[in-house]
């Protein structure tokens, strides 16, 4: 049968233009970054400056204190990317398979800690944390971001389990082993794309939250990325290109993170476990 | 090898109850077969026999070891699943050796075992493979594989050929048969497939809402069905029933006429009574004499022929080898040889 070419067009020309859509600000952040100062705003809205320097990159990079930033911000991302998936690999795998009391209760009150505004809830932290010396410090960050992030870490573990047939765990325990040795050799490497994707989802929100690190960080030692940025912005002017450079930069690790897990995000590991 | 006793097993989940008291013998080496449709509680009772449902009430003993507390690892049976539960992520060699590498066995042992279960089921070329890249029936045996390596005391099967198309399932089934020859290992075999049972079995248990209805050899349940339920559930196409009563020691159609039956002499009068004659035991009469019924339908199988007859507004079936039935049309006469015929008292017991 021959396939008529129109709505062939029509689909790839929405996913070109969807495509277009979401790139443009970070190509427009690429532009910025690379236009030198004097052309910013002398030369209008162009799609590429005339002339391109990577000065801004050299003294984001030599000159301030971006360096810093960036380690801090990877040690808070990665940390809390890991805290937390091991936590809701645990916790989504009990409310995927065991039942037992008050579970209705856990899920509920899990449910409303994802209501309230962040805003409401940065007071009582920081009057939570100061006393034990966690204000200006990376753990205290780290532990606010874990306890931000497990409840819909674990929602979407739980999903992912539930995804994984029962028939495999029992094979595997008729087969002799405990029910922690077949979650081990038999659930944890089937869910690895459920990993995969926990981990990015919780390193991408924890990378570039900025109300609480805002919030409980003062001083360049202790500061994320996000927060760095903000110190771009001066009194009388925004240095726009330098800020831009850092963006950039910024985007390199959390790129990086995504190529590494793709692999597990688009492979479906369950394929011939059972009938099909 | 092992024998397994149970006793008064009940499972209930809350106030829901599923098995209400099974008392089975399963001697050593026998191939039981359980069977019922679907919800009667059987896939239940294979599943508290694994110890992957607890136990409500009751006892399960594997040679001669109570084995309710006992964590399915540690029962020492296998089980082939409905669908054969492989893991993906691991080779067909590593999906049969899983087992003896859990038990930390010696690799030349495992390698061994693995290699004469895998040529006693022709897997040989597919060792390497992953469960993804095998079709069906090549999954099935897999899982059969997984199951003899161990040499377990028994063989638990749920219901394992379900999946397959008709062909490959009758194939698998004669190789289950052969396998069970071969090994002489006690096994229990889920299905709601009625040929299956009868021809795997050496004991059938026919279930029914969580009660055993009758445990017999296939042919004592297919000659003599304890009941009813046991009745209409073995042979293919079912059998017929026809309500009748009991009349000065005789049986009496709802037609008003007798019919000749052996009948015990307890049987009150005037109490009511099922008929039951299977399709393949009526005899069409050529002669004219018998019950007048009208032919509504006819289905040939090719091997023989299924007659759909209306006899008296009932709805009834003859299975004949004789091809001259696919001709027939408007009325024929049929008899029923007494030898054949069942009767079953209000309760749908079996009384003659």
């Amino acid at each position: 049968m021959k396939r008529s070419l129109l709505p062939i067009i029509a689909h790839r020309t929405a996913i070109l233009f969807f495509i277009v859509f979401a790139l443009f600000p970070l190509f427009w952040l690429l532009k910025v970054s690379v236009t030198p100062n004097d052309l910013l705003y002398s030369e209008g809205v162009r799609m590429w400056p005339s002339r391109t320097t990577f000065d801004h990159y050299t003294f984001v990079l030599r000159h301030s204190a971006f360096p810093t930033f960036f380690k801090n911000s990877l040690i808070v991302s990665a940390s809390t990317a890991v805290v937390v998936t091991v936590c809701a690999s645990l916790s989504g795998y009990a409310l995927s398979r065991f039942s037992f009391r008050a579970k209705y209760w856990i899920v509920a009150l899990m449910l409303l800690t994802q209501m309230f505004p962040l805003v409401m809830l940065v007071a009582p932290i920081f009057k939570i944390l100061s006393p034990l010396g966690l204000t200006n410090s990376l753990t205290g960050l780290i532990i606010v971001y874990s306890a931000f992030n497990v409840p819909f870490a674990t929602f979407l573990m739980q999903s992912f389990f539930d995804g994984i047939p029962k028939d495999l765990e029992e094979a595997a325990m008729i087969d002799g082993a405990t029910k922690f040795t077949a979650f081990r050799q038999i659930i944890l490497p089937l869910t690895l794309p459920g990993i995969a994707a926990t981990l990015g989802f919780v390193f991408t929100a924890a990378w570039s939250e900025l109300l609480f690190a805002l919030m409980l960080i003062n001083g360049n030692a202790a500061a994320t990325f996000p927060v760095g940025l903000l110190t771009f912005v001066s009194k009388f002017s925004v240095d726009f290109g330098q800020m831009m450079a850092a963006g950039v930069l910024a985007l390199i690790p959390a790129g990086l993170f995504f190529l590494l897990i793709q692999r597990y995000l688009v492979q479906g590991l369950t394929a011939g476990a059972v009938k099909g | 090898m092992a024998s397994i006793e149970i006793e008064k097993l009940e499972k209930s989940y809350g106030h829901v109850s599923v098995l209400h008291g099974v008392d089975l013998d399963i001697r050593d080496g026998e191939f039981i077969v359980l069977v019922g449709p679907s919800g009667c509680g059987k896939s239940t009772l294979l599943r508290m026999i694994a110890g992957l449902e607890g136990v409500s009430k009751g006892e399960i003993r594997i040679a001669g070891n109570r084995v309710n507390d006992l964590h399915p690892k540690d029962r020492d049976i296998a089980m082939v699943f409905q669908s054969y539960a492989l893991y993906p992520h691991m080779s067909v060699a590593a999906n049969m050796s899983y087992s003896l590498r859990l038990r930390k066995m010696a690799k030349e042992k495992i390698g061994a075992a693995v290699a004469s279960a895998a040529s006693k089921l022709g897997l040989e070329p597919l060792l390497e493979r992953r469960p993804k890249a095998l079709s069906g029936g090549q999954r099935q045996r897999v899982a059969m594989g997984r199951a003899i390596v161990r040499q377990p005391k028994a063989f638990l099967f749920d219901e394992p050929l379900s999946n397959l198309d008709a062909r490959l399932r009758e194939q698998m089934r004669a190789e289950i048969k052969k396998m069970h020859g071969d090994l002489k290992a006690t096994s229990i075999y889920v299905t709601h497939d009625q040929i299956e049972a009868m021809t795997l079995a050496d004991r059938i248990v026919a279930m029914h809402g969580g009660v055993v209805q009758q445990v017999g050899s296939p042919l004592e349940l297919y000659d003599r069905p304890a009941n009813l339920f046991v009745a209409g559930f073995i042979g293919s196409p079912g059998m017929n029933f026809l309500e009748a009563t009991c009349s000065g020691g005789s049986v009496r159609l709802k037609d008003g006429s007798e019919i000749e039956a052996r009948l015990h002499t307890s049987t009150p009068e005037g109490s009511s009574l099922t008929l039951g004659i299977r399709p393949e035991h009526v005899v069409i009469t050529r002669d004219g004499s018998g019950r007048r019924a009208t032919v509504e339908l006819i289905e040939p199988t090719g091997f023989g022929i299924i007659l759909h007859l209306s006899l008296h507004g009932i709805p009834f079936k003859v299975f004949t080898l004789d091809r001259q039935a696919l001709a027939v049309t408007g009325e024929i006469t049929v008899s029923f040889p007494p030898e054949y015929i069942h009767l079953f008292d209000g309760e749908g017991t079996r009384i003659g």
